[in-house]
């Protein structure tokens, strides 16, 4: 866990749309490390995509770098190039529209093997066999076109696409929005179990908290562009330290709402500000309970609080020297570390 | 918070309990669109009717027992339909039925040569627009714009006037000059949506050359769209064919078309009504076809509707 795959500094995405500019990623910096599971979550908007799509140099970084096996992936040679693309797949989010309606699910997974490996066409279809029954299907699917399949199984094949090129990274965009929830656990599972098989690294895009914490090792909450807090994902559910976070967390719903859920909720007024003309200073701070003077004027950095716990905010900053706040801090987050404590003895 | 636990997951897999077999041949791209048109009684109508068509202007005059160069015959003038003239004859005394089936082979002829030649020339220059993109593709628009605003009937009486010929080959190049401009735009459109789409972003992360890109996600996938769009293409060809020749500035005699058969008949229509509604009829009844044909081939091969 200690190699680090990719690193992602200072990473800037901003698009044209006409005069104005969309500031979609705006300052990120993230690691992720050889075997983990990272991810990113956050509301729709906040850039999570957008940071996929720029650490797979599909999106050309406004400013800052992705640093791949320490190379820049803006300045890889051809050879270089071809390899970054092999090692790293993406996973889709519409199982519809991200399977090529008129090519057999044979074709499609054998696309990217012809470019990057020179099987001849027999050990191809046998290996292509070998990844359907992987991702859970049978051989006899090979000659199906994707409009045969149901949704959960279309997913399936984007999984076996993705692992025929034996990557050893994969970055699943929402991954199981769209797929019915039972399927959902199945998709989950199967990701899982072929982490565990390939040992690969998973950046995990998503907005299901519960899934989150059932995958992940470590877990960036972004919102508007920036990272606002990471954390191991388990510090992260039992003492989430950015307010965001926080509310984030309380917005989960609950089996028990008579529980005293209802009285540890963070409610969050007002709407996502627009990507084109965000806040100065802190970018939560038009919603923030807690804002202060600070916030509008300075933006915060991410700042390692506990041990591998990065937040970005001023009043953690303040909380850590300040005893009152710190304990205001506790207070609230021990409880909710104890309301989880309880459902999981229930479970 | 609750927390997944293990048990929650169980099934991995396809349930094989709950498995649906599958047919034993696989559902292709086009048996699945056939299915789908077939089940269209309105398309499939539509589609026997036009093959009725075009064999009765092919074979229509071997029937008839009349034959295409029959000179005229003045005793049977203006004679109505009866069990020897089926559709009655005309004011030279020949064969009406006959007549419609040799003007109807130059009317559908115009209409399928001119809808092949606006999808080729229009798919190609869309196709490369979207390709290109950019700087190129600003230009190449712009001037389908430019083609596009300039009156139709300007450009092909001002042709007819140039070239000073009243063949189908100068009617088909007056008609396609400017013709091809919305299959442009169509093609374009839908290429460059179909270039954003995951399965091209996939094939992109998977460093496809774009070539292969082009060959194996654009062109397959914009098919469907250039045939729909050519059918459609085929009774604006032949219902334009009918108003230049019935301005006179279409087929000229010994040559004749519906519209020309019209145009001769409209004088004497109070007397002789059959000399005009035969062709004309025939001219409605194509382009009817043709419409619900591409309408049922648009139900049947639009990816977006087969969810």
């Amino acid at each position: 866990m200690s190699d680090m795959l990719f690193e992602v500094r200072d990473l800037k995405c901003y698009f044209k749309s006409g005069k104005k500019t969309v500031k979609a990623l705006d300052g990120v910096s993230f690691g992720i490390y050889k075997g983990e599971t990272l991810s990113i979550v956050g509301e729709s908007g906040c850039g999570k995509t957008t940071c996929a799509r720029t650490l797979l140099s599909v999106y050309t970084p406004t400013e800052g770098a992705v640093i791949w096996n320490g190379k820049d992936t803006a300045s890889l040679s051809r050879t270089e190039r071809t390899t970054f693309r092999k090692e790293n797949q993406m996973v889709f989010q519409d199982p519809y529209a991200c399977l090529n309606p008129r090519m057999t699910v044979s074709e499609i997974i054998g696309e990217g093997m012809k470019r990057h490996f020179s099987y001849s066409g027999e050990k191809r279809q046998k290996i292509i066999n070998e990844l359907l029954e992987t991702v859970g299907l049978t051989a006899e699917y090979a000659s199906r076109f994707p409009h045969e399949l149901s949704g959960g199984q279309r997913q399936r094949i984007g999984i076996a696409r993705a692992l025929a090129l034996e990557p050893e990274c994969l970055v699943c965009d929402e991954p199981v929005a769209a797929l019915d929830v039972s399927i959902q656990a199945q998709i989950i599972n199967l990701l899982m179990r072929l982490q565990a098989e390939r040992n690969l690294t998973y950046l995990m895009i998503s907005h299901d908290l519960t899934m989150v914490r059932h995958i992940s090792d470590r877990i960036a909450v972004m919102y508007l562009g920036v990272i606002v807090e990471l954390s191991d994902a388990e510090a992260l559910y039992e003492n989430p330290l950015h307010p965001y976070t926080k509310a984030l967390f309380s917005a989960i719903p609950q089996a028990e709402p008579e529980s005293d859920w209802l009285k540890h909720r963070v409610p969050l007024l007002g709407e996502v500000p627009n990507p084109i003309n965000p806040p100065s200073g802190c970018k939560f701070c038009e919603r923030c309970p807690y804002v202060m003077e600070r916030c509008r004027k300075e933006a915060p950095q991410l700042q390692e609080q506990e041990e591998g716990h990065f937040v970005a905010c001023w009043k953690s900053v303040r909380s850590t020297s300040s005893h009152s706040q710190q304990r205001l801090c506790r207070g609230e987050s021990t409880g909710f570390a104890l309301q989880i404590h309880l459902t999981q003895e229930n479970a | 918070m609750e927390r997944l636990i293990k048990s929650d997951f169980v099934i991995e897999g396809p349930d094989k309990t709950q498995e649906i077999p599958f047919d034993s041949v696989p559902v292709t791209y086009g048996r699945d669109a056939w299915n789908r048109f077939r089940k269209n009684k309105v398309a499939l109508t539509a589609a026997i009717l036009l093959l009725l068509l075009i064999f009765m202007v092919i074979f229509g005059p071997i029937i008839s027992g009349y034959s295409i160069t029959e000179s005229t015959n003045t005793a049977i003038r203006n004679n109505p339909p009866d069990s020897k003239h089926w559709f009655g004859t005309d004011t030279m005394g020949r064969d009406l039925f006959n007549r419609v089936c040799v003007g109807g082979r130059v009317s559908i002829a115009i209409g399928f040569f001119g809808a092949v030649i606006v999808t080729v020339l229009g798919s190609l220059y869309g196709g490369f627009a979207a390709l290109l993109g950019g700087k190129a593709d600003m230009v190449m628009m712009r001037i389908v714009d430019i083609l596009s605003s300039i009156p139709n009937l300007l450009v092909i009486i001002l042709i007819s006037v140039i070239v000073d010929s009243k063949g189908i080959g100068t009617i088909l190049f007056a008609m396609t000059v400017t013709g091809w401009c919305p299959t442009a735009r169509i093609v374009r459109s839908q290429m460059l949506q179909i270039s954003q789409s995951d399965y091209c972003l996939a094939a992109r992360l998977m460093d496809i050359s774009p070539l292969k890109i082009v060959i194996r996600h654009l062109i397959p996938n914009t098919m469907s769209v250039i045939i729909v769009d050519a059918t459609f293409r085929v009774p604006g060809f032949i219902f334009s064919e009918a108003f230049l020749s019935y301005v006179g500035l279409g087929i000229q005699p010994p040559g004749t078309s519906w519209g020309a058969q019209a145009a001769g008949a409209q004088g004497m229509f109070q007397f002789y009504p059959w000399q005009l509604l035969f062709p004309a009829g025939m001219i409605a009844l194509t382009m009817l076809v043709f419409t619900l044909l591409g309408d049922g081939l648009r139900d049947a091969l639009d990816p977006r509707l087969r969810r």
